[in-house]
């Protein structure tokens, strides 16, 4: 199974002629992903990669059945382009596309919200169901199909992580990066149940990092919903207070949202939480087996 | 992006936000002129980016133009959380009654915008938001329109007081349009305070702005104090990287927040301490790599830098392209471990070879080897 993406996702990129939609239209291509089309406000007709342009992401649904999307248009126009997708109506909307006003996105956020549809992102990886399905950015070549989950607030990070795992030979049933902004579509507990749900995964990895309380408020709904062995790793020990650190999210102000407090927190749900990759990685094996 | 207390007072006023009287004053003499402009008592008030400003000394009363100007020199000049004061704020003092609280700011966990109010202002709003929670009061909303509805229940609460209630809603009012005109991340008044005269008036300011948003505010960027910001992660963010100074002498260059972090983390733990925080982007221009250099290299704590890559949209093979011509433009004297995993890890390493840097395999292998160096 996996979870929200696999090979009957029908993908379409916004922000297709765009440097990196294409570039990144093609790698998903290559990799398998059932990519069916694109939109480019001006640019309907033309065809790119071998998949149809459309002005609209309405046309782009109509002609092509489109389901989810993936954005990489620029900041001033990523909001707009997922509100232009909720009101269309696809069920997913990846947004990769950072640097993209706060306000912006609590509007963008409670629209999705509201009509039901998942929003991963934005300033995000994507998400990757390997072997099945590619939507985003990561390097393809790492992963490896299989049966852990992971969720991650960082890029590379979970580049890093998916590489550890795939060394010892364990795959992955879908790797998601949520985003590092303080408005992401999808959080912890959002992706969670799905995971839960999802009968071809038998574990869950949680990549977290300063700032916010996510990880506290996730570490008390695992203790109460899932079953399924979690792992965590955070980063951000060594961060000090009052600086973002690269992500907007990642800052820590006054006593919330430090590292320890969520590794304790994990710690008091029984979330096992590694101190380096390696050993989050061995941890995963030998709870496998 | 934050601004000094006397810049949102400015935008207070703008946005009619009733304020006292007050001039900006960089000299002693300037302090006492601007007293006798305004007459009576006034606060002097250091302007800094940090918070705790009274506890540090640097806000205090004068009842006279010569014990304005005596006070002014001795809070120009001084240090507070190694913030140098070189300007002060003479307001003119308020004939206080009571103080309240009052802030929007956003709720991440809701993702909605979140008004804090309390009737216990003027005080370290952390600590009554600790101690005794029940004294604050919030109420949020996720369209970007004024919650009158709510606002109206909270209005006559915060100096518990009904005839005050519409003056306290429209400051709410006036507050929120701010914050959702200008995008800033956090418009605070502690305290807003009553008069004994009746006045509802913002006694501190404090405004922080979304970065994201600030490309179409090219008015608010004006306010931006460079004084107030370390000059390396301002010469950081002009080049598109992202960089925080740190007092440890391990230089790091990293791509991704997350890894950065992570790298950071590793060090510590394997008994170093990483001199700075340094995401190269996911951009591959070999020029970046040299500016990240040059940054590091400013530093003249630094003992040895670790480079960890993993390539995704990042290159290796640019990366490394880089490193070698940084060696060509810059006089580098430090060892350099370099980590190269990922997207062209194979073409990235061969140009690397028959160097004078120091291969790492994996990440652990060149924290260890880094941290060697160091110590």
């Amino acid at each position: 199974m996996s979870i929200l993406v696999d090979e009957k996702t029908r993908l379409i990129v916004q922000g297709i002629t765009g440097r990196d939609g294409s570039f990144h239209a093609q790698q998903m291509i290559e990799y398998g992903t059932n990519l069916v089309g694109g939109v480019t406000p001006g640019k309907g007709g033309q065809e790119i990669h071998g998949v149809p342009v459309f002005n609209s992401v309405v046309e782009a649904k109509e002609a092509v059945q489109a389901n989810a999307t993936v954005i990489y248009v620029p900041a001033k126009f990523a909001a707009g382009a997922i509100h232009e997708a909720a009101d269309a109506g696809l069920e997913l909307i990846i947004c990769i596309t950072e640097g993209i006003p706060v306000l912006d996105m609590v509007e963008a956020y409670h629209k999705c919200k509201e009509k039901g549809i998942t929003l991963i992102g934005p300033n995000c990886p994507g998400l990757i169901s390997p072997g099945k399905c590619k939507v985003g950015i990561m390097p393809a070549q790492i992963h490896k199909p299989g049966r852990v989950g992971v969720i991650s607030r960082s890029g590379t990070l979970t580049y890093e992580i998916v590489y550890a795992l795939t060394n010892l030979g364990i795959g992955q049933s879908t790797c998601i990066g949520i985003g590092g902004d303080p408005i992401v579509g999808s959080n912890f507990r959002d992706l969670l149940p799905k995971f839960e749900a999802d009968s071809e995964t038998d574990a869950i990895i949680l990549v977290g990092e300063i700032g916010g309380d996510e990880e506290e408020k996730t570490a008390e709904y695992i203790a109460e919903n899932i079953k399924k062995p979690v792992f965590a790793f955070i980063v951000g020990h060594a961060a000090p207070p009052g600086k973002t650190m690269g992500h907007a999210g990642a800052i820590i102000s006054g006593s919330a949202g430090t590292a320890s407090s969520k590794t304790e927190a994990f710690n008091a749900a029984g979330v096992p939480v590694a101190k380096t990759l390696d050993e989050l990685a061995q941890m995963v094996k030998d709870k496998l087996g | 992006m934050k601004i000094h207390e006397y810049q949102a007072k400015g935008l207070f006023k703008d946005y009619n936000i009733p304020v006292s009287d007050g001039i900006l004053a960089v000299t002693p003499d300037e302090a006492k002129a601007h007293m006798e402009t305004l007459g009576g008592r006034c606060a002097i008030k250091a302007q800094v980016h940090t918070g705790g400003r009274g506890k540090a000394g640097g806000i205090k009363l004068a009842s006279t133009p010569d014990e304005g100007q005596q006070l002014a020199s001795e809070i120009l000049g001084m240090s507070i959380k190694e913030n140098i004061v070189k300007k002060v704020w003479v307001e003119k003092a308020a004939d206080i009654a009571k103080e309240a609280y009052l802030a929007i700011t956003m709720d991440r966990s809701s993702k909605q915008v979140v008004f804090i109010c309390s009737a216990e202002g003027g005080v370290d709003i952390e600590e009554v938001a600790d101690k005794t929670p029940e004294k604050i009061l919030k109420f949020y909303t996720k369209s970007l329109d004024f919650p009158a509805d709510q606002a109206k229940e909270v209005a006559g609460k915060l100096f518990d007081d009904e005839s005050t209630a519409d003056a306290v809603l429209d400051v709410m009012e006036k507050l929120f349009k701010l914050t959702v005109e200008k995008d800033t991340t956090l418009s605070e008044i502690n305290p807003l305070v009553l008069t004994n005269q009746g006045q509802v008036i913002a006694l501190d300011g404090k405004v922080n702005f979304d970065d994201n948003a600030l490309p179409r505010h090219p008015d608010m960027l004006e306010l931006r104090d460079m004084d107030e910001e370390n000059p390396a992660e301002i010469e950081a963010k002009e080049k598109g990287l992202s960089f925080v100074q740190l007092d440890g002498n391990i230089g790091c260059m990293v791509n991704g927040a997350g890894l950065a972090m992570g790298t950071m983390d590793m060090i510590t733990l394997f008994g170093g301490k990483p001199a700075n925080f340094l995401d190269v982007g996911g951009s591959s221009n070999p020029e970046k790599v040299v500016n990240a250099f040059n940054l590091i290299l400013a530093n003249p704590d630094v003992k040895v830098i670790l480079v960890n890559i993993f390539g995704g949209i990042t290159r290796c093979d640019d990366i490394a392209k880089g490193i070698l011509e940084s060696y060509n433009r810059i006089d580098i004297n430090v060892p350099i471990v370099v980590r190269l995993c990922g997207t062209n890890e194979k073409e990235g390493l061969a140009l690397l070879e028959g160097t004078d840097l120091i291969a790492a395999e994996t990440l652990s292998d060149g924290v260890k080897k880094a941290v060697e160096i160091a110590n």
